[in-house]
């Protein structure tokens, strides 16, 4: 089998994480084998080598996302996909992968931490791990699907964001969204936006500067291309010693992405012009919310709700909006408080946030002990 | 063999950042007389690839090529990724002792294992160089380093048997001392395919060459001569003499099939199935 065709398909999460990166134009694959990730390195050791591309099990994660720079400087689109105990081994090299401008997508499937944790329970603990798991000063580009019709759509979002903005992407999945299998709507391949990164003219030499996003070449295109995750000029010569030339790379690095925060954030947004209660949610916990919606209903309260399908950059000005018009927000996610914080940060005085948490040990959040909780709130008693 | 060797036209018009006394001047000056005297007129069907440390700075960016300044350790991955993409280049790694067998050791083993077809250059100084002199995993037992004050109480590693047991096609030690066998173990690395390791032990008169006694490092590379063994004539050694000599040679050659020709062998047979 080719590419797959448009249709429609019954699908895993992880599945179609995998066919969207092969129609995206993904040809290299390495990864280290971690549940709930598994799935994706399987299915593409059997389905890229049937359109001509690579796909190979390292010794390590560490050495898994090694290969897929490696790969991306080689010209390729490539990926890699793990879970919490895999994506903390990754942390030094996404730095090296943003400090090298390389496009590369990384999954991580989140599984419950810390540690080794529950390895086959659904958490949502990764969210500023995602953000902040590198050292140094960094922005992250991180999408969170919550069905496996998104898992489709936004792994091939995380690869033209990463084509676009030279930088590494995450794809900040969850064990059940990852696990589920649903109806996967793949439209006709031609209608699909597909990015590729922009390549250099002959004769061009800065591959690391003077643009916002420089042209990339490929090793072995005759550009005798320097690389180094050490402080470079714009001809990638290492340049440690002079100040200038560090702050004019790292605040070019921050703001490609930054500066294109409206470009790169995308929400699912329901009643935010008028309602009685604000949710902000993502992944798995957003499921819940959809039903919550009707029930509250049916309870006289309009529930209004931002869902978000990045992450990161941090849509700060719709949560502002839906916190003008609700006045309560809830967050509810299954980690002790991490998107909590930046919803109080964007909602800043206007509205009164609530958290909403739960260790679930696999045990999600139910619609029930939503409703539960948006009642408390909208009648005082939170 | 036309033009006479000029190192200069496969180099960027940059400062070199080596110590005075060096053995990493010799390594790159092997390794470019070798490239010579196969005939590379420019290094653009190579790619380098290196870590951190001062003899990953041997490739770049003071080649005129393509090269890829990795983490600490983490050269061989990233050289697998561009290989298996583009096997019609010649990936070459330069690391340090630390780098390849310390930090970056399972990759090393890993590589050789699958049979990569990349040349890994790995210059054993016995010590972490660049952060100063402190022990590293080819550090002789009882060497006084910064982090081993009273003496090293570990015992090296000799990695170019650990690349044999794990499968390379070609493994050769080397000395700063022995420069013209050095170029020519390169040539021959460069020329067969697979996993291929050429291990150079080094002088850091700076960083360790003083701290254990050596005045210079002329006195380093007369030390490596007088200490040489070849692997016919370490037959003859003790296990326990064997511990103060450095064992120079060819340790394998051989012609197993390469990880590259395995894996697209195996898409090949995977496209069949993919047209249906
Ligand atoms: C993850 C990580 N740990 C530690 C360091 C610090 N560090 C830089 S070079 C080096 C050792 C270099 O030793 P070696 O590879 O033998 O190279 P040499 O300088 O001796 O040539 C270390 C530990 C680092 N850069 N990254
Ligand atoms: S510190 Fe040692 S290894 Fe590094 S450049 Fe100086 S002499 Fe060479
Ligand atoms: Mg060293």
């Amino acid at each position: 089998m080719g590419i797959v065709k448009s249709g429609v398909y019954f699908w895993q999460g992880n599945e179609a994480c995998a066919e969207a990166a092969i129609v995206v134009g993904c040809r290299f694959f390495a990864g280290y084998p971690i549940t709930p990730a598994s799935e994706i390195a399987e299915h593409l050791a059997w389905r890229l080598p049937q359109v001509g591309g690579i796909a190979i099990q390292m010794e390590d994660e560490i050495a898994s996302i090694g290969a897929v720079i490696g790969a991306s400087w080689a010209g390729a689109k490539a990926m890699t996909a793990t879970s919490g105990p895999g994506f903390s081994l990754m942390q030094e090299s996404i730095g090296y992968a943003f400090m090298t401008e390389t496009p590369c997508v990384i999954v991580n499937v989140q599984r419950a931490g810390p540690s080794t944790g529950q390895a086959t329970k659904c958490a949502q603990g990764d969210v500023m791990q995602s953000r902040w798991g590198t050292h140094g000063d960094y922005s992250a580009i991180v999408l969170s699907p919550n069905s496996v019709q998104e898992m489709f759509t936004l792994t091939i979002r995380a690869f033209n964001l990463a084509e676009k903005y030279r930088t590494p992407v995450v794809l900040l999945s969850d064990e059940v969204v990852a696990h589920m299998r649903e109806k996967v709507v793949v439209p006709p391949i031609e209608t699909l936006e597909m990015v590729n990164r922009k390549k250099p003219k002959p004769g061009d030499k800065a591959f690391f500067g003077l643009e916002e996003v420089p042209p990339m070449p490929a090793v072995g295109e005759g550009f005798n291309v320097a690389v180094t995750g050490s402080t470079h000029d714009e001809y990638g010569i290492r340049f440690t010693a002079d100040p200038l030339v560090h702050r004019r790379l790292v605040e070019r690095l921050n703001g490609k992405i930054q500066n294109h925060a409206d470009e790169i954030v995308d929400v699912e947004c329901c009643n935010i012009e008028g309602c009685d209660v604000g949710i902000v949610a993502f992944g798995c916990t957003s499921r819940a919310v959809y039903d919550v919606v009707e029930e509250a209903k049916a309870n006289g309260i309009t529930v209004g709700y931002v869902r978000l399908k990045t992450l990161w950059p941090f849509p700060d000005e719709i949560v502002r909006k839906l916190a003008e018009a609700a006045g309560k927000i809830i967050v509810p996610e299954m980690n002790l408080r991490q998107v909590y914080y930046e919803v109080k940060r964007a909602a800043g005085d206007v509205a009164k946030v609530v958290p909403f948490n739960k260790i679930g040990g696999g045990e999600l959040i139910t619609p029930e002990e939503l409703l539960k909780k948006i009642l408390e709130v909208v009648r005082g008693r939170d | 063999m036309t033009e006479a060797f000029s190192i200069k036209k496969y180099l960027r018009d940059l400062k070199l950042p080596f110590c005075p006394g060096c053995g990493a001047f010799t390594v790159m000056n092997a390794f470019l007389r070798a490239v010579h005297e196969l005939g590379y007129e420019d290094l653009s069907s190579f790619v380098f690839c290196s870590g951190i440390g001062c003899s990953s700075w041997i490739p770049s960016p003071y080649f005129l090529a393509d090269s890829i300044h990795t983490l600490h350790g983490r050269s061989i991955p990233v050289a697998t990724g561009v290989k298996l993409m583009r096997p019609d280049l010649n990936v070459v790694v330069f690391g340090g002792d630390g780098d390849i067998a310390g930090i970056g050791l399972s990759h090393f083993v890993h590589a050789a294992r699958r049979n990569l077809d990349i040349l890994v250059i790995m210059v054993n100084n016995m010590v972490y160089g660049m952060t100063g002199g402190q022990v590293a995993p080819t550090t002789p037992l009882k060497a006084k380093t910064t982090t081993t004050p009273y003496g090293c109480f570990e015992y090296p590693l000799d990695a170019v048997k650990l690349a044999v047991v794990a499968g390379a096609n070609y493994a050769a030690r080397w000395t700063t001392a022995h420069s013209n066998e050095l170029k020519e173990a390169i040539k021959k690395a460069l020329r067969l395919k697979g996993f291929r390791f050429v291990e150079v032990v080094s002088q850091c008169p700076t960083a360790f060459g003083r701290r254990i006694g050596f005045k210079s490092a002329a006195e380093m590379i007369k030390w490596f001569r007088e200490n040489s063994t070849t692997l016919e004539q370490a037959k003859k050694f003790s296990e326990e003499d064997l511990t103060t000599k450095i064992i120079i040679g060819e340790f394998i050659e051989r012609h197993r099939p390469t990880l590259t020709e395995n894996i697209y062998a195996a898409i090949k047979e995977a496209q069949k199935i993919g047209q249906n």
